[in-house]
């Protein structure tokens, strides 16, 4: 049964940042707005399964740190290539100043 | 209905098809001289955990007719038709060249015994002569040879890399990344031979200018590539360093366009040029298929490719210049990024080098830097703690 989990303080991830987020054997990454919305994202990049945290995320899209496939931090979607799979992407949200993910 | 014909399946040709068929009006047809569907060339150097060295293209090719092992050797012009190698006519409304390019070969004695690495067919002919403990030289240091001495060294062959320049990758990468990256390998047991001329390939390996043998049962050519140009200089089209298009990638026939490793452009930023990377393929395919369809527009994008080489990973976007002013931005242990700077402290340039989660977000914030010809103060740059977005964002 998924459930709402405690990931971190929304200010340890800085505006348009990413954070790593690993959980019971599975990698998300969590992506910060430039506000303070959040969303969370299978952490791995659909091409070569590299960690997309520490990606450049710039106007609502993060790109993979090492071949430069952007996916929609939204919906998950490959914007462009190498990548042509999708994201999954996880429900996430802001409460009392936490970052929670139902995953 | 428009009749699009594509010749070579490639990044660039199998990037125009989609975006052709995108469109939604006309039919497509793609060719290819090789006998198998089309793939990725980047995994051909260096295999990923997942497909190995075959991995097919990452484009959706639905919709499209596909037709292999079909070569073609004639463009006549006047009728608008192809002709191939079986004897075949295609007609044609409007037609794109993506024939790529070829290895170079060595102009040494022997010269046929060395393997090449460009196919999917050339790396199968590699990967059935590896054996643990066999010996493999490759000729030439440039980003082939460089990814592929990774590639059989992980796979436990003895590796020595002969380079005839006094250094690894000169064609495009700045010395001191050069540097270090050689370092790497060197650690790994890759032995290298700088300003070493060869005077043969023989039965035994690979015979030196100066009468010494280096054993090998596997001898790779890595000496560059030429642009595939035969079909259109046979057509009367305009060739030079590639097959010479405007900044549209059109051609001098307004019914050809070319694109990929095969053109010669006429680049708003860098003048005549032609590229060889897996995104500039990528990008003139899908811009080609854009203008051959109506779109207008000006192919402006910049060039920027990666190598992955042991924990390494190497990027860069823009033509880097050793004579261009420098700065330097140290990340971690192992990460170090080149910036290079026009006289007005605009970014044309920038290199890196190290673990990709450290050096990848840097260059994808220099390629928008030099994009928008922001200009960027050398503290800034060189301080590992500032976060670049702040210049985009002025």
């Amino acid at each position: 049964m998924p459930r709402w989990i405690d990931v971190c303080a929304l200010e340890e991830i800085e505006p348009e940042g990413t954070r790593r987020f690993d959980h019971e054997g599975r990698t998300f990454v969590i992506v910060r707005g430039p506000g303070e919305e959040v969303f969370c994202l299978d952490g791995l990049c659909t091409h070569e399964k590299v960690h997309l945290a520490g990606g450049l995320v710039i106007d609502g899209v993060i790109e993979c740190p090492k071949h430069a496939a952007q996916f929609d931090c939204r919906t998950g979607e490959v914007l462009m290539g190498p990548a042509c799979v999708d994201l999954r992407t996880w429900p996430a949200r802001v409460e009392g100043g936490r970052v929670l993910v139902e995953v | 209905m428009t009749r699009y014909v594509i010749v070579g399946a490639g990044e660039a040709g199998t990037r125009a098809a989609a975006a052709l068929r995108d469109a939604g009006e006309g039919e497509v047809l793609l060719l290819s001289e090789e006998p198998v569907p089309p793939y990725e060339r980047p995994p051909l150097s260096k295999p990923d955990d997942e497909h190995g060295f075959r991995k097919p293209v990452a484009v959706d090719l639905a919709g499209i007719e596909l037709r292999l092992s079909t070569r073609v050797v004639a463009v006549d012009r006047a009728e608008g038709r192809l002709e191939t190698e079986a004897g075949e006519r295609i007609a044609y409304d409007r037609l794109l060249l993506a024939t790529g390019a070829r290895p170079r070969r060595l102009a040494v004695a022997g010269a046929s015994r060395a393997l090449v690495l460009r196919t999917l067919a050339d790396a199968e002919a590699i990967d059935a002569r590896v054996r643990a403990g066999a010996r493999a030289t490759i000729v030439g240091a440039g980003l082939i040879g460089l990814e592929l001495a990774c590639t059989l060294r992980r796979r436990g062959l003895e590796v020595a890399v002969v380079e005839l320049a006094p250094r690894a990758l000169g064609r495009a990468v700045p010395a001191e990344l050069a540097e270090r990256l050689v370092a790497r390998h060197e650690r790994q047991g890759v032995r290298f031979l700088f300003g070493t001329e060869i005077a043969a390939i023989e039965p035994a390996g690979v015979r030196l200018a100066d009468g010494n043998l280096l054993a090998a049962e596997i001898v790779v050519a890595a000496i560059g590539v030429e642009p595939e140009t035969a079909l259109a200089a046979t057509a009367g089209l305009p060739c030079a360093n590639g097959i010479l298009v405007d900044s549209t990638l059109r051609t001098a026939d307004p019914s050809i366009w070319a694109a990929g490793d095969c053109a010669a452009i006429d680049h708003p930023r860098y003048g005549r040029v032609r590229f060889e990377n897996w995104r500039m393929a990528c990008d003139q395919g899908a811009f080609a298929g854009r203008v051959m369809r109506g779109e207008g527009g000006t192919f402006a994008a910049l060039p920027w490719f990666w190598s992955d080489q042991w924990d390494l990973s190497l990027q860069i976007v823009g033509l880097c210049d050793p004579a261009r002013c420098a700065v330097h931005r140290s990340l971690g242990a192992d990460g170090l990024v080149r910036f290079e700077l026009d006289g007005t402290g605009r970014l044309e340039a920038a290199a890196a080098l190290g673990p990709a989660a450290l050096i990848g977000r840097e260059i994808r914030l220099a390629e928008r830097l030099i994009e928008r010809a922001v200009a960027c103060p050398s503290d800034l740059l060189a301080d590992p703690g500032a976060d670049l977005r702040r210049l985009l964002r002025g």
